[in-house]
């Protein structure tokens, strides 16, 4: 079992070709068995799409890879090392895997900047300085400078999940994991979240995606995974999987997610 | 429960059940309801000037009917020669070691100073013990269980036994520094003792207040366990228990005065010095008196953190 840890360079040191390797991942919640051997694989600079009925194991499976819930069998690799298994620092492996959540999390006592900051400078020891530039330049860059004192009541959904995203970003990751971040907001304000993903995916960040946005994981992703009761059912292309999925449990869940006009 | 009366009021702007912005005579105000003040339930009504006419006028005539009855009840003029004679407290007051009672004046100083001591202490010890409880590693098991033993036991014996406990038995032991304390420090020991383990619980109840996705959120972004506690779960724990916390402080203000029974010449002891000296009890009113100055501008300041507090969830909550 290695125990090597991620490189510390940070990010100018380049990705290794392989960015995310999961093999027989197994995850349970009590008796109730979520993930039943996941399989994947995520090249350096790939976005993969998660798509699925709620329940189907997106989340489990990204929060597995953040090790934010402990797996009962298998093995994860980031950035070319293990990083399931004894004597794994955490933290450590954390600092280079963002993720965002559904339900943004921004911290509620502290204001946009210092939700922004808190990590790097507590983290990663950068200077205080040094941490506010790089969260003012990152916030100009989503349009939130404007917002660098206000409290996270005081912002939209869309706003708060941009944020989020920067909060994430801050830690300068290398592979990005985002969870239904836009499942919890209005539809107006839907595209505003979408926009800055575009961005990170222009800007060749690794990410993995879990999203009921159809018709963007079309237009986003290099392959979608269809995943269904804790497996990946079908891993393909977006052209190839929305317009002729190969497998029976495939085609029944996009012709009931295009029966609700959602594609 | 206690019966809601049928059919609250619905405020036409909100829908919600609250006071409408006309219906000053009701009475019952739906909780968690707000005024067109923007308010919470207000002490003193704040619904235009007819509101306050009826207001004044029901206070007068309820004071003055528990004056007509007291002054005329059969004993009413020892009573008050007994508890409020002006002399006997401002005497009481003042006091007079030649004629051999102290000045409550005084001893209430040393109520304040053992409060003031106690709460920090309480405020540390409590903490410690309530992240005890709630840790989760192995390792720790044998202090949880003692912090739950502990917790168990000093809120279930009276304050006033472990203050006899503490005040008669730590001397008893002749053990050096240990047992030559003032009596007040043996009972700022008890007072810490026993409220650590009410605030511990109310300590606990905040951090279970915080929602567990701002823990997955902190450590998700690479902060350690102690980085996550210090920043994120405990400022929000604590703003969430202040009116608790605040609470507990007012009867610990009150509670002081136990100490008393240890010999300690806080203002109660001294009120009841000086009654058994010159067989009058108005020092124990000028001691109630001082009790209520201290006590009354916490009490007022916990309701408007409390009013604050819900003005700003409501805020939020329509964002």
């Amino acid at each position: 079992m290695s125990r090597d840890r991620p490189p510390a360079g940070g990010s100018g040191a380049g990705l290794p070709a392989e960015a995310i390797r999961i093999e027989g991942l197994h995850k349970s919640f009590g008796t109730n068995e979520v993930l039943k051997g996941i399989d994947l694989s995520v090249a350096a600079h790939e976005v993969i799409c998660l798509i699925g009925a709620s329940g189907s194991g997106k989340s489990t499976l990204l929060r597995c890879i953040n090790l934010l819930e402990p797996i009962a069998a298998g093995r994860i690799s980031l950035l070319g090392h293990e990083v399931t298994g004894e004597g794994i620092d955490e933290n450590l492996v954390r600092r280079y895997v963002g993720i965002v959540f559904q339900s943004y999390n921004l911290f509620p006592h502290m204001n946009v900047l210092r939700n922004v900051t808190l990590a790097p400078v507590k983290a990663l020891g950068m200077p205080k300085a040094e941490a506010q530039a790089q969260a003012r330049e990152l916030l100009s860059r989503f349009g939130l400078l404007d917002k660098e004192s206000e409290y996270p009541d005081r912002l939209s959904g869309g706003q708060q999940q941009r944020v989020a995203i920067v909060r994430a970003l801050a830690m300068r990751p290398q592979i990005m994991l985002l969870d239904e971040v836009t499942s919890a907001l209005d539809p107006e304000l839907v595209a505003e979240v979408l926009d800055v993903i575009r961005e990170l995916a222009a800007g060749g960040m690794t990410m993995l995606i879990a999203t009921h946005e159809m018709g963007f994981a079309r237009d986003i992703a290099g392959r979608v995974c269809f995943l269904e009761d804790g497996q990946i059912v079908e891993d393909a292309p977006p052209a190839q999987l929305f317009t002729s999925p190969r497998d029976e449990r495939t085609q029944r869940f996009l012709r009931r997610i295009v029966d609700a006009g959602r594609l | 429960m206690d019966e809601k009366p049928p059919d609250p009021p619905v405020n036409p702007l909100t829908g919600l059940p609250g006071q409408e912005t006309r219906s000053l005579g009701g009475i019952w105000q739906a909780p968690g309801s707000f005024a067109a003040s923007g308010r919470g339930p207000r002490l003193f009504g704040g619904g235009g000037r007819r509101a306050t006419a009826v207001s004044v006028v029901s206070t007068v005539v309820v004071l003055a009917i528990l004056v007509v009855i007291f002054l005329r009840a059969p004993g009413s003029s020892q009573v008050r020669h007994t508890f409020f004679d002006p002399r006997d407290m401002w005497q009481s007051f003042i006091g007079n070691p030649k004629k051999g009672y102290y000045s409550v004046g005084e001893a209430i100083w040393l109520n304040i100073r053992m409060f003031l001591a106690a709460e920090v202490l309480i405020l540390i010890l409590a903490l410690v013990l309530a992240l005890i409880r709630q840790s989760s590693s192995p390792v720790l098991f044998p202090l949880r269980v003692l912090s739950l033993v502990y917790v168990d036991f000093f809120r279930g014996v009276p304050l006033l036994l472990v203050i006899y406990a503490i005040g008669f038995g730590l001397p008893a032991l002749r053990l050096p520094l240990v047992s030559s304390q003032p009596y007040a420090v043996y009972g700022v020991v008890a007072l810490v003792l026993s409220y650590s383990a009410y605030v511990s619980e109310v300590y606990r109840a905040g951090l279970n207040s915080v929602h567990r996705s701002q823990v997955a959120a902190a450590r998700s972004l690479g902060l350690s366990q102690a980085t996550t506690l210090r920043y994120v779960i405990l400022p929000q724990a604590v703003r969430n228990i202040i009116p608790p916390l605040l609470n507990d402080f007012i009867s610990l203000q009150k509670d002081t005065a136990l100490v008393g029974v240890l010999g300690a010449i806080e203002a109660n002891q001294a009120a009841q010095i000086y009654a058994s000296t010159v067989f009058n009890y108005s020092s124990f009113t000028v001691a109630a008196i001082l009790f209520l100055i201290l006590t009354i501008p916490l009490a007022r300041f916990t309701d408007r953190l409390i009013d604050r507090d819900r003005r700003r969830r409501l805020a939020g909550a329509t964002q």
